[in-house]
């Protein structure tokens, strides 16, 4: 694979993007409701920063799942629906260093998008502290303007990162309704995903309690990457933990990217 | 050496949903183009020109057979670098201009931005919408599109471009426009593979021509030997001739046809010999304007071809 062709098709998905208006929508809508946040919590005493920061970290992960999904289910789809990929995959590229490059072209536009969400946020924070700050403080379990929001936002990013993988895998083979259902579906799936792995605890049948156990390594594991509670609280998140997560994302995500890459070299394009 | 080569090229395509059906597209295909030829693909609509186009393309996977570019197997990115292809009825990207199209195309070749600037303004100037460079797509014509297509063709200045239906949506002159570019591509040595159903731009451009019908090759060849050159008969047109003359004559006619007063054209087997009514018709008071010919054309040819497939593949079937 050349990373210069690879580069240059995740550059043409953020061009392409950063020109949806959608995108601009979305991101749009997730700032205000930072911003909101912010009004919300006045109706709190006492707990107003709590409130910010859980519905602000909402707020990213809800719109990044948006973004993941609506753009990452029509990344490949819509190449082949419109013909596009016709003169493309006529030039120097293997459809490997297309899908690799589509999927991290999305990675980066999901990037982009949620550090633009975490200035918003932490502007909203530091705004708070500068107002209230004085008369809520001894209250608060951890700080406003907290750096270690930054892990669960980093975490909120990885869950959507195989998300996106998700999306690009079902968008080789299957149309787009069908992908953001099953990617949505899998979403949901992959936060109660550690309650297959305790399966047998509650039923009797051995197979059924091996196939749940398989479902377990198979599907997504994104409950423990939802930091999100114990940051907002204070409760420290050891780097151990951060680490071996994304080591799980990673590995994750190269075999959904593999598996996708797998299925659409062998597609034809009727 | 071959451009292009395909030995026993197929392709089924599965129909149906609940049992599919394999129909053959593409039927033992075998095919030599040599360097530097500009090759006309012909065929009616259905006949398997783009499934063949695609297949060379690796766009989709043959069911059976091989096929070569350069002496590469297709879709060896080494042979990539070498080829252009314009898809039918091309579709790119509504969100980038022509301009921005073209460079991220060039990209693909690894070019650095100079060389990517001069190649995308002088392909811009050379199909004709260096205006509209900076358009996005979504404003394009049809026609522009298709210009637009024969551009990101040549962005590699290749030395084999495969156009699939090139003049398909353009006006005459953007027609025209595209004639001069392919021979300018023949002039520099460039093999050219293109398909259409348009006879009379393959007459106009190619060395050679395959004819396919129904997914099957049924010529191959020099367009002077596949027309039949031979003289089947004659085309006199006479003025002067007056209806009792004419009707006097008329069993040693095929056809007659009036042009105007007193004007026609006569159609003439080729026994016996034109010199002997033509004399006669001038002695009853008729003048000579014209005695021509009359030849198999290319659309003659490809006509007969085409139909002697579809009733095999018919009588095929009926007696099944």
């Amino acid at each position: 694979m050349t990373l210069g062709v690879i580069r240059t098709i995740a550059v043409s998905v953020f061009r392409e993007s950063v020109r949806d208006k959608v995108l601009y929508n979305l991101v749009f809508f997730a700032v205000l409701l930072i911003a909101v946040s912010y009004l919300l919590s006045q109706l709190t005493a006492g707990q107003d920063i709590k409130v910010i920061k859980d519905l602000g970290l909402a707020a990213m992960s809800l719109f990044g799942l948006f973004i993941a999904v609506f753009i990452g289910i029509g990344l490949v789809s819509k190449e082949v629906e419109k013909r596009s990929i016709y003169a493309l995959l006529a030039k120097p590229i293997t459809r490997q260093e297309f899908i690799v490059g589509k999927y991290l072209g999305l990675v980066l536009t999901l990037f982009v998008n949620f550090a633009i969400m975490a200035v918003a946020y932490y502007g909203v924070l530091g705004a708070v502290a500068w107002i209230d700050g004085a008369w809520f403080r001894p209250h608060w379990e951890a700080h406003a303007v907290d750096p270690a929001l930054l892990k669960a936002i980093a975490m909120i990013f990885l869950q959507l990162a195989i998300v996106v993988a998700i999306a690009v895998f079902f968008s080789t083979f299957s149309s787009p309704m069908l992908s953001a259902a099953l990617t949505f579906g899998l979403y949901v799936v992959g936060h109660f995903n550690a309650d297959l792995k305790r399966f047998e605890t509650v039923i009797d049948s051995k197979p059924v309690a091996y196939v749940a156990r398989a479902l377990y390594y198979l599907l997504p594991n994104l409950a423990p990457l939802d930091v999100k509670s114990d940051v907002v609280h204070g409760v420290a998140v050891p780097g151990t933990y951060l680490l071996l997560n994304t080591a799980y994302s990673v590995v994750y995500i190269a075999i959904l990217v593999a598996a996708a890459t797998f299925v659409f070299t062998r597609r034809d394009f009727k | 050496m071959f451009a292009i080569r395909t030995e026993s090229l197929t392709k089924d395509f599965a129909t149906g949903f609940w049992r599919p059906k394999p129909y053959r597209a593409l039927d033992s295909l075998n095919l030599e183009v040599a360097t530097g030829e500009t090759f006309g693909f012909l065929g009616p609509n259905g006949a398997g020109k783009t499934t063949t186009l695609k297949l060379l393309m690796q766009l989709i996977y043959p069911t059976s057979g091989r096929a070569e570019i350069l002496d590469r197997p297709v879709g060896d990115v080494s042979v990539k670098r070498r080829l252009g292809y314009l898809p039918e009825s091309p579709s790119f990207y509504d969100y980038l201009s022509a301009e921005e199209l073209l460079d991220y195309f060039a990209r693909l070749f690894g070019y650095d931005a100079a060389e990517r600037r001069r190649r995308v303004s002088a392909l811009l100037d050379q199909v004709g919408i260096a205006g509209e460079r900076r358009l996005p797509l979504r404003k394009f014509s049809k026609g522009m599109i298709q210009r637009v297509g024969i551009a990101q063709a040549l962005i590699n200045d290749p030395e084999v471009v495969f156009l699939d239906e090139p003049m398909s949506g353009l006006d005459p002159l953007g027609r025209r426009e595209v004639r001069n570019l392919i021979l300018s591509l023949r002039d520099r040595g460039c093999t050219v593979f293109f398909s259409s159903h348009v006879l009379s731009d393959a007459e106009a451009l190619c060395n050679r021509v395959a004819v396919l019908a129904q997914g099957r090759l049924v010529a191959n060849g020099r367009i002077s030997d596949l027309q039949a050159f031979d003289v089947r008969g004659w085309e006199l047109i006479v003025s002067g001739l007056t209806p009792e003359s004419l009707d006097r004559h008329r069993q040693r006619l095929q056809r007659a046809t009036i042009l105007g007063e007193r004007r026609y054209s006569l159609e003439l087997p080729l026994e016996p010999a034109p010199e002997i009514l033509l004399r006669d018709l001038i002695s009853s008071g008729a003048q000579l304007v014209s005695l021509n010919p009359i030849r198999d054309t290319l659309e003659d040819f490809f006509v007969k071809k085409v139909g002697e497939q579809v009733s095999t593949r018919v009588g095929a079937k009926t007696a099944s």
